[in-house]
Parts: structure tokens; sequence; C-alpha cells
């Protein structure tokens, strides 16, 4: 796809405000919620699964093409999937007393 | 109404699930909201890419992302709580290898049909490759560390800068090579020169991940898991360039920043590790430190690094400066290890030597649930 000269500094725009954004929506995060917050963050950046997908699903492109995009797939659930599970595993100790959260 | 039009909307609307779901993650009351309200935005960019192609090939879609859910699961499910910094430097490695993919993929398209490329796609699409094979390497080794699989301690050899030099000098060429080439316009023989560009930086980025990270100490790994994670959010920013999709570029760049802003966040405060302790009765080491004097009983539980005093003492210890808890100056210290084996610093504890120090060795856990059952009666 063809991107013209309006586009380009439109995603460059979008790109600043969000890095932006990204710096102070951590600005103040306890100590003890570095480790989720890392992991919690680290199943965001699985939104390369959609990039993933689009190149996977496409019926035109070539076999070699559809082949790298579903490994692509593969470990991109891996990270969204996972990441999510274990940053709510870790999340859940905070909640501790009543019931029993984690076996460590 | 128009369906492009829709998307976008959705796209927006995934990425501000993202924005609060970070927002929540960074308070202790909110934290598993948040984490499930981001998995919710998550949910819904995945439909809206799907929903986005009229034919689709269901059948490598619905297998890939199958079994990628299945280890997933099993592997988020089945690691143990103490295992879970790894698991995830694992699982954000994974992240970088499928934007190294998604970069490789899209080459790939575009190579075969000789397409119309720009300067600016062609960067992006080298910068996918880099980031995302370095993100990936230098994941490995965080996990292989943390797990014990690869020495903990920093392995260091003789010109390692000098190498590391050579490597981004040579990156950087096979860039500015790359990125100048204009797909639909290079003849045959330089159409496989470019290719071979594309998997050479692939290459060279994973032996980049690997140098750096190596000569790093497994103390220091939560960091650089976190840096990485940084790094994964950026090789997923510009895959979003690659492939002109705003939502990619959004989620990625908020990984980017929030990662590099924690990173320094993470340097200043290091290694509070989890407990199964109300978020409330936990103390900041700055805190507890004044008082330590007039504590009659410290005892240090699965905990070697952040006890070790040489980071006051030692000028020259790799430890040196890092906040730690100054258990030693209470009066009396009892340790819960299985040996005297160095922690991931791999550094000799003196806490462990001092007159002050008892040492109970076996496991904490049952050495603790012991100690209990003995009060008891």
């Amino acid at each position: 796809m063809e991107l013209d000269s309006a586009t380009i500094p439109l995603l460059f725009f979008i790109f600043v405000l969000a890095m932006l954004l990204g710096v102070e929506l951590i600005r103040k995060v306890p100590s003890q919620l570095h480790t989720p917050l890392m992991s919690g963050s680290n199943a965001i950046s699985g939104i390369t699964i959609v990039g993933a997908l689009i190149a996977a699903g496409r019926t035109e492109s070539e076999t070699a093409v559809t082949v790298l995009a579903t490994l692509a797939v593969v470990f991109a659930m891996i990270n969204v999937v996972g990441g999510y599970l274990v940053t709510d595993r870790m999340l859940k100790m905070f909640k501790g007393r009543g019931k029993q959260g984690g076996k460590s | 109404m128009n369906p492009d039009l829709v998307r976008g909307m959705c796209y927006i609307a995934a990425s501000i699930f993202f924005v609060f779901g970070l927002k929540m993650l960074s308070s202790p009351a909110t934290a598993r909201k948040g984490n499930m309200v981001s998995a919710i935005g998550m949910l819904i960019a995945i439909v809206t890419a799907l929903s986005a192609m009229a034919e689709i090939k269901w059948a490598w879609i619905i297998a890939g992302a199958g079994v990628g859910s299945v280890i997933g699961t099993l592997a988020a499910r089945l690691v143990k709580m103490t295992s879970m910094p790894q698991m995830v430097g694992l699982f954000n490695g994974f992240g970088g290898l499928a934007s190294l993919l998604v970069g490789w993929s899209e080459f790939h398209g575009k190579w075969a049909g000789a397409d119309e490329t720009q300067l600016f796609t062609m960067v992006t699409m080298f910068l996918t490759v880099l980031i995302g094979g370095v993100t990936f390497s230098g994941s490995l080794v965080a996990f292989g560390k943390l797990a014990g699989v690869i020495a903990g301690r920093p392995i260091l050899y003789k010109g390692q800068n000098a190498f590391n030099a050579i490597i981004l000098i040579a990156i950087a060429a096979a860039g500015v090579f790359f990125c100048t080439q204009e797909l639909g316009q290079v003849e045959e023989a330089r159409l496989i020169g470019v290719y071979v560009a594309l998997v050479g930086t692939a290459l060279m980025a994973l032996a980049l991940g690997v140098l750096s990270t190596i000569g790093i100490g497994g103390a220091d790994m939560p960091v650089v898991i976190c840096l990485l994670n940084s790094y994964s959010g950026l090789a997923a920013c510009a895959a979003g360039f690659v492939i002109n999709n705003n939502v990619l570029i959004v989620s990625g760049s908020l990984v980017g920043a929030s990662g590099l802003i924690l990173t320094n966040i993470m340097c200043k405060a290091m290694n509070r590790s989890l407990a199964n302790v109300p978020y409330e009765q936990l103390v900041e080491p700055q805190d507890v430190n004044p008082r330590m004097e007039m504590v009659d009983v410290a005892i240090v539980i699965g905990a070697n690094d952040v006890v070790n005093p040489a980071a006051r003492e030692d000028e020259n210890s790799p430890l040196w400066g890092m906040p730690v808890i100054d258990v030693d100056r209470s009066r009396t210290c009892i340790v819960l290890k299985r040996s005297l084996n160095p922690g991931f610093a791999g550094v000799d504890n003196p806490l462990f030597f001092k007159d002050n120090t008892r040492m109970l060795f076996g496991d904490a856990k049952s050495s603790v649930t012991q100690l209990v059952s003995e009060f008891k009666h």
C-alpha cells in the first residue's frame, strides 16, 4: 500500500503522542507492582498479533508468506495469552487473605 | 456505515482499553481489573483485524492461534510462582520473534512480487526485524540466566566491545543498503542481495541480543527483561508502521515508553520480589533501614543479594551501591537457606559469616512450617 506524504507525519504524530502518554501513565507505580506491570505491558506488546493475523489470513499471498506469518501468529498468541494469564496469577497473590493465593 | 470507519473506531476503542488498563495496572487496588481491561482491548483488536478481511485462510489462522493459545495457557498455568519473572521474559522474547516474523513475511510478499516500495516502508521493515531479533535472543538469554540454564554470573571475554562495535557497524551497513533499495526497480541479481541483507540483519540482531545481555549478571535480569519488554513494544510499533496500522503503533509505543520509564524506576529501586503478603504490610527498605538497630530478630527467607552488606561495604563488589535491606545491623539475624551458595549475582554474601547471623539450613518453606509448629507446642 502506498503511503502519501500526509499519512506518514500523521503516523509519527500518533507515535509521539502515545510515547508521551506511556511515560505519564506509569510515573507513580509502587515497587510491589513493578513485576506485574512489566508482565501486563508485555502482554500488550503482543498486539503484534494483529499484524500477524492480517499477514497470515491474506488469501492472495504465496505459501512462504503464510507460513512465516502463521509462525508469527503462534508466537504472538503465546505472548498474549500467556502474558495476560501470568499477570493475573501474579496479581491474585496480592489479594491474599481469605482465599489462598499462590503456592510459593 | 462504511466498514473501514467502524473498524477504525474499534481500533481506537482497543487503544483506549490499553491506556486505561495500563493506568489501572499501576495502582494496587485496581491492578487486577486493569489487566482484564487490557485483555478486553486485545480481544477487540483481534476480532477487528479478522473482520477486516473478506476472504481469510482460516485453517492457517485457527491452527496458529490454537497452538499459541494452548502453549501460552499451559506455560502461564504450570509455571511456579518463583519462576514467573523468567516466564515473562520468555513470553516477551516470543513477542519480539513474532514482530520479526511479521516484518519478514511482509518483506517476502513485497520482494516476491517486486512491488513498488517506499523508503519509509523499507526503513520500518528493517527496524521491525532488527528490534524484534534483539528482543528475542536477549530475552532468551535473560530467561536462561534466571532459570539457571546459563551461568548467572556476567560472562565477559576479551575484545567484547570491539566485537559488538563491528556487529553494530555491519548492521548499519546492511541497513543503509537495504533501505535505499526500491524493490520494484532493482534487477534480479540485486534483489537476491536485498534478501540476503535482511536475513543477515536478522542473524546479526540475534547475535547482538545475546552479546549485549550475556555480560550482565543474573541479579540485574529483571531490569533487563523490563528493557527488552520496552523493545518488544517498539518492535510491534515498527511493525505497525510497516502495515500502516494505528492500533499497533499506539500500543507498541505505549509499551515502549512505559517500559523505558519502568526500567528506570526499577533500576532505582531494585530487587523487591513478590510475596504472598498483603500489600499494606510491605515496607520499603529506606523506611526500615534507619530502625534496623532496634530490631531484635531479622529473619531472611529466600533472599540473598538484596540483604548483602557488600553493597554498602565493598566498593569492588558488583552489588556496590544497590539499595539493600541492612538486616546485618539487627541484633540477631537468622537466614533460612539451602546452602551457602551465592545468589543470582554470583557473589558471596558476607552476611552469612557475621557474628550476629545464624544460618538455618534447609528448604525455607519447611523450616518456617517447622518453627511455627514448634512455637505452638
